[in-house]
């Protein structure tokens, strides 16, 4: 939570010296600033623009000094005339409840219904945006809030969506309260720094709910990933923080609740997973705390390779999942304990909460299928059934270091 | 081996019963009949005819091939060779010739859920004759009060007692009973004989097995005395003891059987 | 084949008012029933009754229909002394055994399905395939069971092979499976694999079924390939006319070899 305070504390800075010494601004149809631009044409530092409902149709908008842009209810910029329709160049600038929408599909650039530019300090609050190619779009930009905006992409195909947020280059941005939905991607961050991500619903999406690359030292808190075509995918970075998220329904042949490509040195906790065909899948990611999380109802609740070394599962809960535990290989450096397992059938003598036979999250079934993917036509067999059972009182050849050595009986509530 | 010369084989001859008055014209005849049983022989050549309005008893020791000659008449064995004509019917694929037999196995076995009436229904459906059916078993036995009953809850005896009847219903030309006393108290066997004999009166040809001699001597007119698949004996069971110079069928068949075995 | 119907008739009578039809109706009834009860949506009750009913339909009806067969032997000899042709017997018969355990199977699965009242969406056409999938499984292993008894002269006999060919269909077969995946997943497998799945009627069944739900989306590329075949009209009529083969071609075997049997 460090990260929510000093953000707080930034913002209590900021809003004073923004509001100081404003000149406001109205622009209304039919008046002599009828437009956005001509009212900028006119503005001065920290002045405030007020934009009265009516549809603008504008060529894109630059917005070259530090102003505060605000819309009434109904105040519309659409896009048909523009490429991008805000494009911020400017620090300090915050715009506020617009609603934008039409911007076109370009398969040349990322045009965007605002995109900051370079900027430091910029905000964008309470807008919404509809049919966009591209939502939000900060480049090279630090210090930002995003929050609180509604973006409801067009749902054609990947190819002609962009994202909702789109982050590129950027740090210290903190991303809160918006909705996003049929864009390509909910929340796509490349080379971000030190961002926050708290309490964003990001469902419906093409591709995926959250991607990111390269974007290290980031948190992501009390989100919620559903029913996006692919899921959440986060790749080739370190110092990630993901808790109290919600991944869900995120059901399809190549869908993950979670996907993590070396990912490192990470924490992923107190999620809810549920319903996904692989609730997260792991590669080349190493020294991940997974904790306090549930899994309930997921094809595979954890997938994770064998070149995944030193990740640490602890009092996870695992509830009626097709596969508890799925790997492809024998060896495995991964740590499970006190998790809680609906499918161990042990039991508790000495009465201390924990089973006192270990428990084998690894059906030989899952292994069989990692290695030999055709095998998952037997799905269900009682043939499999019963190796299943053999190999678990006899093990031979799922991984003998992959044991619950202390199952949790219940599952504190 | 048996020799078939040391006793003749006689062929059927005229009535011996006086009562018997009627033709020498056969019900079943028999040609050269071969049967084995994975390379065991259960008839080996048999040959042989059974009267019209007679009683022919067909005997012989275990596994001698009575079952399987009467399982051949009646077309549940198929024979390897020979010919059996049935009422002027040669018995092959044809199953229709079997409206004139009743036949009565050796224990009767229904299906336990059904009642003695369903029994009796089922069989009348399958017959689909709408000729007036023998009933006078049922009265003699009787078993009326007991045909509302489930098959299960019915005794050996009044199982025995159901098969009876269902051979007697439907008034065949041919009647087929294997061992029908077995299983029957003696009141229920006097009734049985005399239907027997009943029938023959008015013309219906019967062909029993049975172990019990003296059922034998009661009821037969003929005999046919098998043994290892062969007959050994076939004629008027008075022939038999007169051949065998015995006054009981008992000895004479024990004579018959020494005579054959070594 | 005239007296079939007539057959039937008492046939149905007989197998209808025994226990052991009432014990395996009571059973489906029950499952089923406390399955929903114990709050799965109608989906979710098909998907966990579907192991239970491919492996105890067939089970139940290849022991019944052999003991059933071998029970009613001493009647059969009856009967054919009657005039009767072994046609119409062998079908009344194996109509008298197959029908009652179908209807059990249906009646028991389907009723606790109206009184929870459907629960609810997408469990209509994956109950239908259930059904008729019990239903198909039936008559196949009923056809078999009626086969085996004909073959078999002897009980204890026919009873192990009844068995034992279960025990192949139910686990063996998908054994077999598993081992030419294991030694020749270098190769695609995707179309040896549905072969071999055609072929007996209970991993047709199960994988039939599995492609009705959400679940197959586990089913990575195998699935896929599956999920189009089946998909297909002709992937559909093929999977019926390969279920409804494996009561037909058993069922003619045991009517040559009952036509020409010794009793």
């Amino acid at each position: 939570m460090n990260r929510a305070v000093i953000w707080s504390v930034w913002l209590g800075l900021v809003t004073p010296f923004t509001g100081g010494t404003a000149q406001e601004i109205v622009v209304q149809k039919g008046t002599s600033v009828a437009t956005l631009s001509a009212a900028l044409r006119r503005a001065h530092p920290g002045d405030h623009i007020v934009v009265r409902p009516g549809i603008y149709y504008e060529p894109t908008i630059v917005i070259d000094v530090p102003v505060t842009i605000e819309g009434d209810s109904g105040a519309v910029f659409d896009g048909r005339d523009a490429e991008d329709v805000l494009l911020v160049t400017a620090d300090s600038v915050t715009i506020r409840g617009l609603t934008i929408r039409h911007v076109a599909t370009s398969y040349i650039d990322d045009r965007a219904a605002i995109k900051f530019q370079e900027v430091t300090g910029c905000v964008a609050e309470y807008n919404r945006i509809e049919d966009a190619f591209f939502g939000i779009y900060l480049a090279k930009s630090t210090d930002c809030i995003i929050r609180h905006n509604v973006a409801i992409g067009r749902k054609t195909t990947k190819t002609k969506s962009g994202n909702a947020i789109h982050l590129w280059n950027s740090r210290d941005v903190l991303v809160e309260d918006n909705t996003v939905s049929g864009h390509r991607d909910g929340i796509y961050f490349e080379f971000v720094t030190g961002a926050m991500v708290r309490r964003n619903v990001s469902t419906d999406n093409l591709r995926y709910g959250l991607h990111f690359m390269f974007s290290h030292q980031c948190e992501y808190w009390d989100n919620v990933f559903a029913r996006n075509g692919s899921g959440v995918a986060v790749m080739y970075t370190k110092g990630v923080t993901m808790v109290g998220n919600r991944f869900e329904d995120n059901w399809g042949s190549a869908a993950f609740g979670l996907l993590l490509k070396e990912i490192n040195d990470s924490r992923v906790e107190d999620n809810i997973f549920r319903s996904n065909s692989v609730a997260i899948h792991a590669e080349g990611s190493n020294r991940l705390t997974v904790k306090g999380n549930e899994f309930i109802a997921n094809g595979w609740a954890v997938k994770i390779m064998a070149n995944s070394i030193d990740n640490e599962f602890t009092r996870n809960r695992f509830v009626g999942n097709a596969f508890d535990v799925a790997t492809n290989s024998r060896s495995s450096s991964s740590r499970f304990s006190e998790n809680y397992w609906s499918a161990y059938r042990g039991y508790d003598l000495d009465r201390d909460g924990y089973g006192d036979v270990p428990f084998r999250p690894v059906r030989l079934f899952a292994l069989l299928v990692e290695q030999y993917p055709p095998a998952i036509i037997l799905m269900r067999s009682a043939f499999v059934d019963m190796i299943d059972l053999a190999e678990r009182v006899m093990p031979i050849l799922t991984p003998e270091t992959l044991v619950d050595e202390h199952p949790l009986m219940e599952w504190p509530q | 081996m048996t020799s078939p010369e040391r006793l003749p084989v006689v062929p059927p001859v005229a009535p011996t019963t006086p009562r018997l008055v009627t033709s020498t014209a056969a019900i079943v005849e028999v040609t050269d009949l071969g049967k084995s049983f994975g390379g065991l022989m259960a008839l080996d050549g048999v040959s042989t005819s059974f009267g019209v309005a007679r009683i022919t008893a067909v005997v012989g020791p275990n596994a001698a091939g009575k079952s399987t000659l009467i399982k051949t008449i009646l077309g549940l064995v198929r024979p390897d060779r020979g010919r059996i004509i049935v009422n002027g019917h040669v018995v092959t694929q044809d199953w229709d010739y079997r409206r004139g037999i009743g036949y009565m196995p050796q224990a009767g076995h229904f299906p336990e859920n059904l009642t003695g009436r369903e029994v009796l229904s089922m069989l009348k459906h399958l017959r689909g004759s709408s000729a007036e059916l023998d009933e006078e078993l049922l009265d003699a036995f009787a078993l009326r009060p007991e045909l509302g009953k489930q098959v299960r809850t019915l005794s050996g005896g009044t199982r025995q007692k159901l098969n009876a009847v269902i051979a007697f219903l439907f008034r065949p030309a041919l009647l087929i009973l294997d061992e029908p006393t077995a299983g029957l108290d003696p009141v229920a066997s006097g009734i049985i004989k005399d239907k027997i004999l009943r029938c023959r009166e008015s013309g219906t040809s019967v062909v029993l097995t049975s172990h019990i001699m003296s059922e034998i001597e009661e009821l037969a007119d003929s005999v046919v005395f098998l043994l290892e698949g062969r007959i050994q004996f076939d004629g008027p069971r008075l022939e038999l003891q007169r051949l065998t110079g015995h006054q009981s069928l008992e000895r004479a068949i024990a004579a018959l059987m020494q005579g054959g075995a070594s | 084949m005239k007296s079939t119907g007539k057959i039937l008739r008492y046939q149905l009578r007989d197998v209808i008012r025994g226990r052991w039809i009432l014990v395996y109706t009571l059973v489906f009834l029950l499952m089923t029933d406390v399955l929903f009860r114990f709050g799965g949506s109608g989906e979710r009750v098909v998907l966990s009754l579907m192991n239970v009913v491919l492996l105890l339909v067939p089970l139940v009806s290849i022991i019944f229909g052999t003991m059933y067969l071998y029970h009613a032997r001493e009647f059969i000899v009856l009967l054919l002394a009657q005039p009767v042709d072994r046609t119409s017997l062998f079908l009344g018969l194996y109509g008298g055994m197959a029908i009652p355990l179908a209807g059990s199977y249906a009646v028991g699965v389907g009723l606790p399905f109206l009184w929870h009242a459907g629960g609810g969406g997408g469990g209509g056409s994956a109950l239908g395939v259930l059904l008729l999938t019990g239903v198909l499984l039936t008559c196949a292993f009923t056809a078999l069971a009626f086969l085996v008894a004909v073959l078999f002269e002897d009980r204890a006999k026919g009873f192990g092979a009844a068995v034992l060919v279960w025990l192949l269909a139910a686990v063996v077969y998908d054994g077999v499976i598993l081992i030419v995946v294991t030694s020749l997943w270098r190769y695609p497998l995707e179309r040896p694999l549905l072969v071999l799945t055609m072929l007996n009627p209970i991993d047709l069944g199960r994988v039939f079924l599995l492609l009705q739900f959400d679940i197959a989306a586990l089913m990575g590329y195998t699935g896929a390939v599956f999920s189009r075949f089946f998909g297909s009209a002709v992937g559909k009529g093929l999977a019926l006319t390969v279920l409804v083969a494996w009561s037909v071609v058993p069922l003619l075997v045991g009517l040559r070899r009952f036509r020409m049997k010794d009793f």
